[in-house]
């Protein structure tokens, strides 16, 4: 069972605003902040409902930290596997298109051909007025 | 301290703050609904800004603002920058959709051959660098108009970089003078369009076309060198004329293929840089200016007040002509940018580096692109002021409608006249009843073969000038006659018997001693009294300045 009190404590035991562990602090405390948690579930649409998946997410920081032991001085950083590809140059024609119907079978609501989707972005609610929430 | 200060103006443009109801100066510490962060969503009060050449009274601070543009232009393509569906304005929802562009899994984006060249024409064409290699990636967050949650733009290494955008702006006091004001190019970048959304509030839902969603985009990023809405809205325009001249974009405001959004800030003089808004949502070219310069009043209205500019994104509302806050971008936006794992780097190559034994149709070549650049408008203007000689301004005007340069260059192949006679007619008899009867140069019922003619008539002295403005008329309103035609029905043939017009001279000169007395004392009006006389005897037919000539010939004798 999971309170909106042992959400608010994990708040206060993780002392205050400590955020990300930095490079200067290898013994630093793993501990996420409920902002970040926050800012996250906001970003990525993700829940992390329970102080179990906060633990996790700590565990996995602090798993990925060992990258850190590396020493990448003077090293090109790679962004892609894909480095030595060649990327394909494709001719402007029309090739595709025409599968309305077929693309509007996937959604849930359809008004003449259009999607239907909810007004403008909901505002995700503060966490001061995030309703109390239960997971079993 | 004057000099210094009008560098950084927008030339006759102070920005002085006069208070609602023309007050000079309110008392400090009176903060306006904006600042207190409760009140979002209220407009503030729309004003209109306030442009004075009023010289600032002592103690009054003086204001300098800056304003940058980031200017997204449709591709011209056929197809789309990732996929293979079509690029069209209107046609029914979701029809030019293809799996890629509605994010199902299991799709991947190629890179449109077409839409690359158009990026490097664009960039040649301002002066850019051309990043030899440039990288795409993803923008994410969350709108139901981006099926995939993320933009595959070009973040952090766009394909050009540091060019220049030449435009002009009239000043001086009676804004006659043209001068040319350069705007540094920050980048152009790859990116693509979203999707369409419909809000439908009655029923409290969105509705969504994504037929625009994965268009080619190119992003053009300018420094904040402007300093007020009609700079932003010369260069904007010019930069509209460049895509347009390269084919790389039709440019339309009106059809969504050319957006704008400004960046605003103010300070005094002298100091530093003061925090900037985002105005979106200004696709309208005549209220790219009014926007601008109303956000600019509205900051220093704000800052003037003793209130704080806050860092936010505003759009612009038309029927209310005032900056509003919008609701969904509140607080700083984390695009989370990452590679775009599925696209490798993007090479481009010149003459000296193509890999040989390569795909041409694989391979991009800079210097080929550049060779096959079209004119740019900068040096077509140029081309008709020495080949013509005409002003700067008449250049510009010729090359701001869409047609009438070509329609010049038709009357000045079948004509005799002198080319400034051509460039006066089309720029104001022409131009004059297109705009009066708001008509493209495409749907002007006089052809330039007859406007040529016309002039044919005028250059032989054949017809008076004031003739020949009657024949205009006629020509617009009536279909199919000729000048010479009409010429003939309404008799508006010059005289050409110089005795006869002696006489009709000297008679007049007797009907009217009074007047001719008058004009012997020296009253210079008393003249054209007798040439309005003689002119109403030949029943127009006779050109005014002979008339003068001869009368004034008698009168000496």
């Amino acid at each position: 069972m999971w309170t909106r009190a042992v959400w608010l404590g994990l708040r206060a035991s993780a002392g205050g605003r400590r955020g990300f562990p930095s490079k200067a602090d290898p013994q630093g405390s793993r501990r996420v902040t409920a902002e970040l948690i926050e800012h996250l579930e906001r970003l990525a649409l993700v829940d992390f409902g329970s102080q179990e998946a906060v633990a996790r997410l700590e565990k996995a920081i602090a798993f990925a930290d060992r990258l850190r032991a590396v020493d990448t001085d003077g090293v090109e950083p790679m962004e892609s596997v894909l480095e030595d590809r060649c990327l394909y140059l494709r001719s402007d024609n029309v090739v595709e298109g025409n599968c309305a119907e077929e693309l509007l079978q996937n959604s849930h609501r359809v008004v003449e051909e259009y999607f239907v989707a909810p007004p403008g972005n909901i505002s995700w609610p503060k966490l001061d007025e995030k309703e109390p929430f239960s997971h079993c | 301290m004057a000099t210094p200060v009008l560098r950084w103006c927008c030339p006759g443009r102070r920005w002085v703050f006069a208070g609602i109801g023309g007050v000079s100066r309110h008392g400090r510490g009176v903060p306006t609904g904006s600042t207190s962060s409760g009140k979002r969503g209220q407009s503030s009060v729309a004003q209109q800004p306030l442009i004075t050449a009023q010289k600032p009274r002592k103690g009054e601070r003086e204001w300098a603002a800056v304003v940058g543009l980031e200017i997204h232009a449709q591709i011209a393509s056929n197809s789309k920058l990732f996929s293979g569906s079509q690029v069209d304005f209107a046609a029914p929802p979701n029809s030019l959709v293809s799996f890629f562009d509605a994010s199902l899994p299991g799709t991947l984006p190629v890179l449109n051959r077409r839409c690359v060249e158009a990026a490097v024409m664009t960039g040649l064409a301002l002066d850019c660098h051309i990043n030899r290699r440039s990288l795409f990636d993803r923008k994410h967050y969350f709108y139901a108009d981006l099926p995939a949650g993320y933009q595959i733009t070009q973040q952090r290494l766009p394909i050009a970089v540091n060019g220049s955008l030449a435009y002009s702006v009239c000043v001086g006091k009676r804004r006659s003078q043209m001068v040319t004001r350069t705007a540094r190019v920050k980048q152009i970048q790859l990116e693509q369009d979203s999707g369409k959304s419909l809000h439908d509030s009655l029923r409290s839902q969105t509705l969504i076309d994504l037929n625009r969603a994965g268009v080619g985009l190119l992003e053009v990023v300018l420094e904040p060198d402007m300093s007020c809405g009609e700079e932003a809205a010369a260069a904007v325009r010019e930069l509209q004329l460049i895509l347009q001249a390269l084919g790389t974009s039709q440019a339309n405001m009106a059809e969504g293929q050319l957006r704008v959004d400004a960046n605003i800030s103010v300070h005094n003089p002298g100091e530093p840089l003061g925090i900037r808004t985002e105005v979106k949502n200004l696709n309208s070219a005549r209220f790219l200016a009014k926007a601008i310069d109303y956000e600019i009043q509205r900051q220093i209205n704000e800052l003037e007040n003793g209130g704080k500019i806050l860092n936010e994104t505003r759009s612009f509302d038309y029927k209310l002509g005032c900056t509003v806050p919008m609701r969904d971008k509140e607080g700083k936006q984390d695009y989370r940018l990452m590679p775009e794992p599925n696209l490798p780097p993007l090479l481009l190559y010149d003459s000296g580096s193509l890999p040989p034994g390569t795909d041409p149709q694989q391979v991009i070549n800079i210097d080929q692109l550049r060779e096959q650049l079209p004119e740019l408008p900068r040096v077509t203007r140029e081309k008709l002021v020495q080949q013509y000689g005409m002003l700067p301004e008449h250049s510009f005007a010729l090359l701001n409608e869409v047609g009438l340069l070509e329609f010049f260059q038709n009357v000045i192949k079948e004509t005799r006249a002198e080319p400034k006679k051509v460039t006066s007619w089309v720029l104001n008899t022409f131009l004059g009843f297109l705009k009066q009867q708001n008509l493209a140069v495409s749907e002007s019922p006089v052809t330039p073969s007859a406007l040529a003619e016309l002039l044919d008539l005028l250059d032989r002295k054949a017809i008076s000038s004031s003739a020949a403005k009657q024949v205009f008329q006629e020509l617009w309103r009536s279909k199919g006659k000729t000048p010479a035609q009409i010429v003939a029905e309404k008799q508006l043939e010059l005289m050409q018997d110089a005795e006869a017009l002696e006489q009709l001279c000297c008679s007049t000169l007797e009907a009217h001693p009074q007047v001719v007395t008058d004009v012997k004392k020296g009253n210079p009006r008393a003249i054209n009294k007798l040439i309005g006389l003689v002119r109403r005897a030949t029943l127009g037919r006779a050109d005014p300045t002979v008339i003068k000539e001869v009368l004034e010939r008698q009168l000496s004798s």
